[in-house]
């Protein structure tokens, strides 16, 4: 059917985004906007060392400070049972330090003022005595037999290591290394980098002391998951605990974790009978909240000189910091890193991963990424570069014969994956024709004669995400089930409330689009609430892209429920049997007879006021999806670069992004995140690291030192679709928050080791600076 | 912004501020464009118990080129020099630089004047004033003196100016003969500091060098004077050969640390890459191309 202008808002359609008026405008909502009557103000005092026993804390100067109400130290939380709280990877983390600081910047005691400025002023007369301890910074040192042991307070903890854990099938794996005429080896490190949202974490604690309710406005990507979370940590009934995540101004799993500065907040709050106010700054959040990746890999692959590759072997080592405290499913333990083998027919594989404890902060967040999903197409995508530049292959030729081909899906993989759907070939081949790939190579062939350094880098990503079943995965024991409930109103206009929860995804908008489309109400009269715990069905929250996979499949099924009661509606309201009732678009009408309908409109009305004998009135429902497995959205990203050989400078020339996520809700909003995902792909590359020195200070605390790029940086970015519906989803979405920062960071970097690969440079690692790249050529006899 | 408590005063006459300054000696700081100093503030860096804000003084902001000096004044703003033609046409190196000095939000409110008195080793304008062989007019209550800018720095955030100083006022000898210049900035992203930068100004007379001014930024605890590959090109017609000597020079001149931003030898590499090139673009313009 044609779609009538103006735009009503049907999947398919790049409406503006319902949010942005308040957002351009400045009327947003955020968590430090709250403000309430009697509000007292928290300030964090963090540990200057990395590693120091704490022998006393003298918080008596601050005390007596005017303004200052309460200094809440690790001793005062260990008499509420405090002191120590839960992770997500099922370790403990100290909420404020009682024995042992383990990381810079961690908690250690907090002031609790009149304002703000007043709960700063005080945290340099808190006097803490500390002795220094030796500090690790390196895993591989942390593994050693004389290395400082950092969590000495874990009964039965002898060492660092915290996990051991394995995919795959290592029997098989040997076979194919024994028959392979070559293997390919590259040993890589995933920086440490950060998700750094705009927003800042925070909480406005609100314990009433008269009814024991707690209203906690938080930064929170999973308000429900939290919600029960604290009930468990803090022992609060879980009735009486109300979570309200309002505008959040950017996650990228940053906003997962339960921080110390949450928990302390809210005790504080119970004890002094007031509203606590504590929202960190950029060195906070920058030392102390989740962190992503810092991951050790070591990849081989087996392979025939014809290119087609046997098997693959990875062996990994994850920096887990002082607190093992991975965002993940209770299951896994270094996330869905198993997804290795990508976009490839890799007849067998097998993955091993240690964890070891640091004395840097905890965290291992999926930063835009479903579970190590970046760090695996990482590896196979800097990989098949590795392989294509020692068989002196063509890497698009490479990844040609190596694809998973359209008719073996549902494709079984050898770490235990079933891919829904894909077209790889498809989606590469439309790159390389939209980059010009033939003419890029001539040129660079050309290029290399006069000395001049050119590359052109590809990554044919395929990433997992939108996960359960339930039965599979859960976080913190909650299966990864989502819910929508929808209440469409007498007059035609409908509320959907929602578990998961935006952060500046445009959920108002794109759930809005899907109820449009399944029952015809257009998008601007469906009203999208989420975030709030006491008007909003339990859900387990935005992250892993698995909104569209998951809340939108729960969006689709609850509208169709509607739909089906509708249909019984008009069909009494048309006098026809239900059998005979079609819909399309908004409109119901009896088959062969279109001009006799009924519209959506006309039937909500007659839910409240002309119903069929014995039916419930009203026209509501709510749905609870279980997915019946992920979804797995792909793409190729693909990079062209000169380098200066003067500099190390790369100049990224053009960008060409060929993504699938099935089909698109709004494909501007899709748009919108693969350009955001890109950039962040492109500072990841070349820009981002959190690092340490060997005494464990930590060198990225601010924008200064841990860059962000900005327009002016940022490459022009070609995008570019093909659509493989997923098909196990009611709409055949895939999910598209994190492809572009998954997919693009090897596309970045195998472009860089294109156009230096012939000098004998085979790896980089990230981010791949200007300084790294120059000290290489030098190495090579190649810089001016 | 959270900082520790200050007294904030705003006078309204040059002779205000200096009296003030001189009330409060080491305890008070000057704030013009606030680019540096609002975030030490925030991040408690610094916490002077007076800010002096000059922004209320008049005809600080003044640029003019008169009886062979150009004078600039304190409070000019980066942006007005990105944006002065006759600064483009006449002093390039100065064009050059300012729209590569931080982000275009810096560049609105910072001052060249502020800079130079912070004294960042990393920051853009020492360079440049130091090619230009710029002095720095310093007053106080009791009097008025004028520093060249080779001897004003004095390490890293420290320079001659005293605590009831104000710098007032920047002026650098007008440009004679054929003039070119170049800043050539190597930086991580737009906003970051200099990893390496090199300030060239050129005057050519029939072809040959009257006079080669090269500044380095961010290779040493201040900004540096490559006053050996200056000498090198003074009456030399600038072939390659005296380009590369120049460039060798100024490399050997640089006293890098290893960093984030890179090692020392990468550091000293870029200061002979961009002389090089600095000098062929300060050419260039001098012979009337771009």
């Amino acid at each position: 059917m044609a779609i009538e202008t103006p735009l009503k808002g049907f999947v398919g359609e790049s409406i503006k985004r319902k949010e942005d008026d308040r957002f351009i405008r400045g009327k947003g909502n955020y968590v430090d906007d709250i403000t309430l009557p009697g509000m007292l103000h928290m300030a964090i005092l963090r540990s200057p060392f990395a590693h120091a026993r704490i022998r006393s804390i003298d918080a008596s100067a601050a005390q007596a400070l005017p303004g200052v109400v309460a200094v809440v130290t690790g001793e005062l939380l260990a008499q509420h049972k405090l002191a120590w709280m839960p992770t997500l990877s099922g370790d403990t983390q100290a909420v404020l330090a009682t024995d042992k600081v383990r990381f810079q910047g961690q908690e250690v005691a907090c002031v609790i003022a009149t304002d703000p400025y007043v709960a700063r002023d005080a945290l340099p007369l808190i006097e803490v005595d500390y002795e220094v301890l030796p500090a690790v910074v390196d895993p591989h040192k942390a593994l050693q037999p004389d290395a400082p042991l950092i969590r000495d307070e874990k009964e039965g903890q002898t060492s660092n290591h915290i996990y051991h854990w394995e995919a795959g099938d290592k029997a098989k794996t040997e076979e194919a290394f024994a028959k392979a005429d070559r293997v390919v080896t590259l040993e890589t490190f995933y920086p440490r980098c950060h998700p750094s949202p705009v927003e800042t974490c925070g909480i406005v604690a609100d314990v009433n002391p008269a009814t024991g309710h707690a209203t906690l406005y938080l930064t929170s990507q999973a308000p429900h998951a939290h919600r029960t979370l604290f009930a468990i940590v803090a022992g609060l009934p879980e009735q009486n605990i109300r979570i309200i995540s309002p505008d959040i101004g950017g996650g990228f799993g940053n906003k997962v974790p339960i921080y110390p500065g949450y928990v302390v907040a809210t005790a504080a709050s119970l004890l002094i009978g007031k509203p606590v106010k504590w929202v960190e700054d950029r060195s906070e959040n920058l030392i102390s909240t989740g962190f992503a990746r810092d991951f050790h890999m070591k990849g081989e692959m087996a392979v025939r000189n014809d290119g087609r590759i046997l098997g693959l072997r990875v062996k990994l080592l994850s920096d887990n910091g002082a607190f093992y405290a991975d965002a993940q499913p209770s299951k896994v333990r270094a996330g869905l890193f198993h997804i290795v083998t990508g976009s490839y027919d890799v007849p067998a594989a097998h993955v091993e991963a240690d964890g070891a404890y640091t004395n840097k902060a905890p965290g291992g967040v999926a930063y835009r990424c479903s579970f190590r999903v970046t760090e695996a197409s990482y590896l196979i995508e800097r990989l098949v570069e590795t392989a294509a530049i020692e068989l002196g292959k063509d890497p698009a030729d490479l990844r040609i014969k190596n694809f998973i081909q359209p008719d073996q899906f549902p494709y079984k993989s050898a770490t235990g994956f079933e891919y829904d759907s894909g077209q790889y070939e498809k989606a590469l081949r439309l790159a390389l024709e939209k980059v010009g790939y033939e003419d890029l190579r001539k040129e660079q062939a050309e290029k290399r004669k006069k000395g001049e350094l050119m590359g052109i880098g590809i990554a044919s990503f395929t990433e997992v995400v939108g996960a359960g079943p339930g039965k599979h995965y859960d976080i913190a024991g909650l299966r990864m089930f989502d819910s929508a409930e929808l209440r469409v109103h007498p007059t035609g206009k409908a509320i959907l409330k929602l578990g998961v929860r935006s952060q500046g995804q445009g959920h108002e908008t794109t759930f809005a689009q899907i109820v449009a489309e399944e029952l015809g109400i257009p998008a601007a009269d469906v009203e999208v609430q989420e975030g709030d715990t006491d008007n909003t069905p339990y859900g387990l929250g935005t992250y892993a892209s698995r909104s569209t996979p998951v809340g939108g499949a729960a969006t689709a099924v609850v509208s169709r429920k509607l739909r089906d009661k509708a249909k019984k509606i008009a069909a009494h309201l048309l006098e026809a049997s239900d059998e005979d009732i079609e819909f399309d678009h908004g409109k119901f009408f009896v088959r062969g007879s279109p001009s006799k309908s009924k519209t959506i409109q006309d039937v909500a009305f007659a839910a409240y006021t002309n119903l069929p004998d014995g039916m419930e009135a009203g026209l509501e429902g709510v749905t609870y999806y279980d997915p019946p497995n992920f979804t797995f959205p792909f793409g190729t990203y693909l990079v062209v670069v000169d380098i200066d050989r003067g500099t190390g400078q790369v100049k990224v020339r053009r960008m060409v992004a060929v993504d699938d996520c099935g089909v698109r809700i709004n494909p501007m909003i899709v748009e919108g995140q693969i350009h955001g995902g890109l950039a962040e792909g492109f500072g990841i590359a070349f820009m981002q690291l959190i690092t340490f020195d060997e005494e464990g200070n930590c060198l990225g605390s601010n924008f200064t030192d841990y860059l962000l790029p900005t327009s002016w940086e940022t490459p022009k970015f070609e995008t570019y679709e093909t659509v493989t519906p997923s098909p196990h989803h009611p709409i055949g979405a895939k999910g598209i928050g994190e492809s572009a920062t998954v997919g693009s960071p090897a596309a970045f970097v195998n472009a860089v080791i294109d156009a230096v690969g012939h000098l004998g440079i085979k790896n980089i690692d990230m981010p791949v600076t200007s300084d790294k790249i120059w000290t290489a050529l030098q190495a090579a006899g190649a810089a001016e | 912004m959270l900082p520790a408590p200050f007294e904030y005063h705003a006078p309204h006459t040059t002779e205000e501020t200096l009296e003030l300054l001189d009330q409060l000696g080491d305890e008070g700081k000057v704030l013009a464009g606030g680019q540096s100093l609002i975030p030490l503030l925030k991040l408690r860096f610094a916490s002077p118990a007076h800010l002096v804000d000059v922004n209320r003084v008049p005809g600080l902001d003044v640029i003019e080129e008169r009886d062979g000096v150009l004078r600039i004044g304190a409070l000019f703003r980066h942006k007005a020099a990105e944006r002065s033609t006759m600064l483009a046409s006449r002093y390039p190196v100065i064009a050059e630089a300012a729209g590569q000095v931080a982000d275009p939000i810096v560049r609105n409110r910072g001052t060249v004047g502020g800079s130079l008195a912070h004294a960042d080793p990393a920051g853009d304008w020492g360079s440049v004033m130091l090619a230009l062989d710029a002095e720095f007019v310093l007053q106080s209550k009791s009097g008025r003196r004028s520093v060249k800018a080779r001897d004003f720095f004095s390490g890293p955030f420290s320079t001659a100016l005293q605590p009831n100083e104000l710098l007032t006022e920047i002026r650098i000898p007008a440009a004679q003969g054929r003039t070119g210049g170049a800043y050539l900035k190597l930086e991580r992203k737009v906003g970051d500091f200099a990893t390496v930068a090199v300030a060239v100004h050129l005057q050519m007379d029939d072809g040959k060098v009257r006079s080669a001014g090269i500044g380095l930024t961010a290779v040493g605890a201040q900004n540096l004077k490559a006053e050996q590959a200056e000498a090198a090109l003074r009456g030399r017609p600038l072939d390659d050969a005296a380009i590369n000597e120049a460039a060798e020079l100024a490399a050997a001149a640089a006293e890098p640390k290893a960093d984030q931003r890179g090692s020392e030898a990468y550091k000293r590499n870029v200061v002979r890459v961009f002389t090089q090139r600095g000098l062929r673009r300060a050419r260039e313009r001098a012979r009337g191309g771009a």
